[in-house]
């Protein structure tokens, strides 16, 4: 009974617990509810939470057991061997290492040697790791510990513990999702969420480039990136120019989304029309643009629009596209924005083509037979049904060109620069914060703590934009809808 | 009465001449921004083809030495390593195509027809991570591949596209979640396993997506060269993608554009050929995906 209490998370100390209890004595609770169920269980399931693997192995699961034990041995090597120094160091010494490499007066030998040192990148990288690998060991041992227990209760009810095979074959049947979710998800483990902790824990030190291991060690320094982000003392703060590139990535994300989308349904619509002819010919026309890779369209197009590129030697002129710092660099930034409407438009076309089709022809002749004209359809019929339907995707779009790093990186590289609250951060003109970030860790003056600094905000930006559209989203509410 | 019918005559009259008006405005319009569209893909095209001059300094759009020919082809394949990259591109493509199909048909069908316990949180927490930035994780993942020595592999390049696939896994998850579950319900009586379920009924009905997901993610390879400048050295050439190698053949260095710019057209019209014929023959499927996936 408790056993099967403890499996199913604690729902007999729910009985016991009122609504006047807090989540703390709750805790205590459930912990001592843990370990009243393992003091009155069996004797392999013990053993099984001293050793791994050894209670099973007395309940004739010999393969499970050896598979448990064969880990445990493995993650005791594992720490002894590196693991355990690099959790260590990078927990509870408070610091990333201590000495860097270099040449050091030995006072003993009375000789300038030359230490290795410590390499405050690898203890952070590997501490992390092992943290990892700490935490995958006692999720197993908690499974062991359930496992054990299970065979106790199958056990009392007079039933036989599952065989290996049957095992297996629950493996492909009840939890089948087992062997289908985690190769993905170690694959997202690895590629994703260690280097995302990874960066946030580096927004937290002072690595930049007066800190690069191995010669110079960077150390923990707390908020004080964050600080600086909202200062605006010389040399150090970051903030006229963090404004400065949020303002621009805001205008240019609301600019491009918008005119994306109306320019884009309004052409649909006009391919579309009764009476126009020649349909697949001016659809094939815009949607053969897609088929050209972004990086090619737009490698080619800023060596037209170059300062001495195709365009200006063709006309005649000298007109700096890209890189006209006049007005605010308002000529640049409108050309970006011309160009994104060259790449983006046909996507716009392809999406609307097929919803514009599923609007009921009745709307639009009872709205004929009440003497409405085009306009009056556009606003009262196609633009309510296109945004109830596509709101998602507009939101989607804007969290998109937020973090569009091709086309400003490949277009302009985030110029020209033109020397206006450039202050410490380095930013330039078209700067959007993802480009930044990516020019804050590739500068000669590289600032990884204030790119992972940045990096957060987008992420704040992003989560929040998309939380509402989530929230707003049928789709995730009524998954089961059409089942 | 009569009177009647004649004024409704002469409105549908006028409505017919102004329909007319419209369509020729529509026309015109049409016509003019198809052409702009149209532009840089012919002067990419034609770029390639000419031979004279075959260098980057173009004053003008026809000179009077004009020749065209298919000698930049030629110079693709001979001067530049232009085949083995086209080689290298099509094997990462691929096997990352082959790994990241799986990923997300495997979390599609775990999430949209299995319910468990951790279902929900994994599900918000896989929401939650796809909203950091990409860059942000990319000189993370350089250093944790350097640390086991994997950098400046075409091996890297593929686990780095194919392992945070499982996030994008949303437009087949909804595709799924529209087969109705009688149909499995069926298949348990008849004493089918989750596995006979997931390959004999689930994804023969769902070949669309399927289609959808293996084109998008066998292109991505061709058109992606932030992170193959991170992970490739810069010095080996030969580990090169087509979208690297590109790249570098006219951004290398100052000169690097005036010679090889006719060059690198015809090395963008091979890889946008490819691409387009992609596309033509998967275009159905793609459409449906895009549309599934805008309207969810």
């Amino acid at each position: 009974m408790r056993a099967a209490a403890f499996i199913t998370g604690g729902t007999m100390q729910k009985e016991n617990t009122t609504k006047k209890d807090n989540i703390f004595t709750r805790f205590i609770a459930k912990i001592k509810n843990i370990f009243l169920t393992i003091a009155h269980s069996s004797l392999a399931t013990k053993l099984s939470c001293g050793f791994m693997g050894v209670g099973q192995i007395m309940r004739k699961q010999i393969v499970k057991g050896i598979i448990y034990a064969l880990l445990e041995v493995l993650f005791f090597v594992f720490m002894i061997l590196s693991g355990g120094s690099y959790i260590a160091r990078f927990l509870f010494s408070g610091h990333l290492g201590t000495v860097g490499e270099g040449t050091y007066w030995n006072e003993d030998e009375g000789i300038y040697e030359t230490v290795p040192g410590d390499n405050s990148f690898l203890i952070l990288l590997y501490g992390i790791l092992s943290l990892t690998v700490v935490i995958f060991f006692i999720s197993l041992w908690v499974m062991n510990i359930r496992g054990s227990l299970e065979n106790d209760r199958l056990l009392a009810e007079g039933k036989k513990v599952n065989t290996f095979k049957q095992d297996c074959s629950l493996l492909i049947n009840k939890k089948f999702y087992i062997p289908l979710l985690v190769p993905p998800l170690i694959g997202l483990l690895v590629f994703t969420v260690l280097p995302i902790v990874f960066m946030v824990l580096i927004a937290f030190t002072n690595y930049d480039y007066q800190h690069l291991p191995p010669s110079k060690l960077f150390d923990w320094v707390g908020f004080v990136n964050f600080g600086n982000l909202f200062s605006i003392a010389e040399g150090t703060g970051f903030l006229l120019v963090f404004l400065r590139v949020l303002l621009w990535t805001f205008v240019w994300a609301f600019i491009a989304t918008f005119t994306n989308y109306f320019l884009g349904m309004i052409l649909a619509l006009m391919i579309n029309k009764k009476g126009i002819k020649l349909k697949m010919l001016w659809r094939t026309l815009f949607v053969i643009a897609i088929a050209i890779p972004q990086f090619i369209t737009l490698l080619l197009m800023s060596k037209i629009l170059d300062g001495d590129g195709i365009l200006n030697k063709m006309l005649g002129t000298t007109i700096y596209w890209l890189s006209d710092t006049r007005y605010a660099s308002l000529l640049p930034r409108v050309m970006i924005i011309l160009v994104n409407m060259w790449i983006g438009i046909p996507y716009t076309i392809l999406m609307c083509s097929g919803i514009l089709m599923n609007i009921p022809q009745e709307m639009y002749e009872a709205a004929k037979l009440d003497g409405a004209n085009a306009w009056q359809l556009f606003i009262k019929i196609v633009l309510p049904y296109m945004l109830h339907v596509t709101g998602p995707y507009l939101i989607t779009q804007f969290v998109g060109n937020i973090n569009n790093f091709n086309v400003i990186w490949l277009l302009t590289g985030g110029g020209p620069g033109d020397n206006i609250l450039y202050g410490v951060g380095n930013a330039q003109s078209t700067d959007l914060l993802v480009t930044w970030l990516y020019r804050l860790t590739t500068d000669t003056n590289v600032q990884y703590n204030m790119a992972s600094v940045i990096g957060i905000v987008i992420f704040v930006i992003c989560a929040s934009l998309s939380l509402v559209t989530y929230n707003k989203t049928k789709a995730a509410k009524n998954e089961e809808d059409f089942q | 009465m009569k009177h009647n019918a004649k004024t409704a005559k002469k409105a549908l009259l006028g409505q017919s001449a102004r329909t007319k008006i419209a369509n020729g405005v529509i026309y015109f319009v049409l016509a003019t921004l198809g052409i702009l569209w149209v532009t840089p893909i012919v002067f990419l095209v034609y770029t390639s083809l000419r031979v004279t001059p075959n260098t980057g300094i173009i004053n003008q759009l026809f000179p009077e030495d004009l020749q065209l020919g298919f000698g930049n082809f030629g110079r693709l394949f001979r001067d530049t390593q232009f085949g083995i990259w086209l080689g290298n591109t099509i094997l990462v493509a691929v096997c990352s195509c082959a790994l990241t199909t799986l990923f997300i048909l495997m979390v599609s069908y775990a999430f949209s027809r299995m319910r468990f316990k951790l279902r929900k949180p994994i599900m918000n927490v896989m929401l939650v991570l796809g909203m950091f930035p990409g860059f942000m994780s990319m000189i993370a993942i350089y250093f944790i591949l350097k640390a086991v020595g994997l950098t400046n592999s075409l091996f890297a390049l593929i686990l780095v596209y194919s392992g945070g696939a499982a996030l994008s896994y949303y437009i087949c998850k909804g595709f799924f979640d529209t087969i109705p579950r009688s149909l499995e319900e069926a298949a348990i009586l008849d004493g089918a396993s989750q596995w006979t379920i997931c390959w004999r009924i689930i994804f023969p009905l769902s070949k669309p997506i399927i289609v959808y997901t293996i084109l998008t993610s066998f292109i991505s390879p061709w058109c992606d060269f932030i992170f193959v400048n991170v992970i490739i050295n810069n010095t080996s050439p030969e580990k090169f993608t087509v979208a690297l190698g590109l790249y570098k053949l006219i951004n290398a260095d100052k000169g690097s554009f005036n010679t090889n710019f006719t060059v690198f057209c015809a090395g963008a019209v091979i890889v946008g050929g490819i691409i387009t014929a992609l596309f033509l023959s998967m275009q159905k499927y793609y459409v449906e995906g895009v549309t599934g996936g805008a309207v969810k």
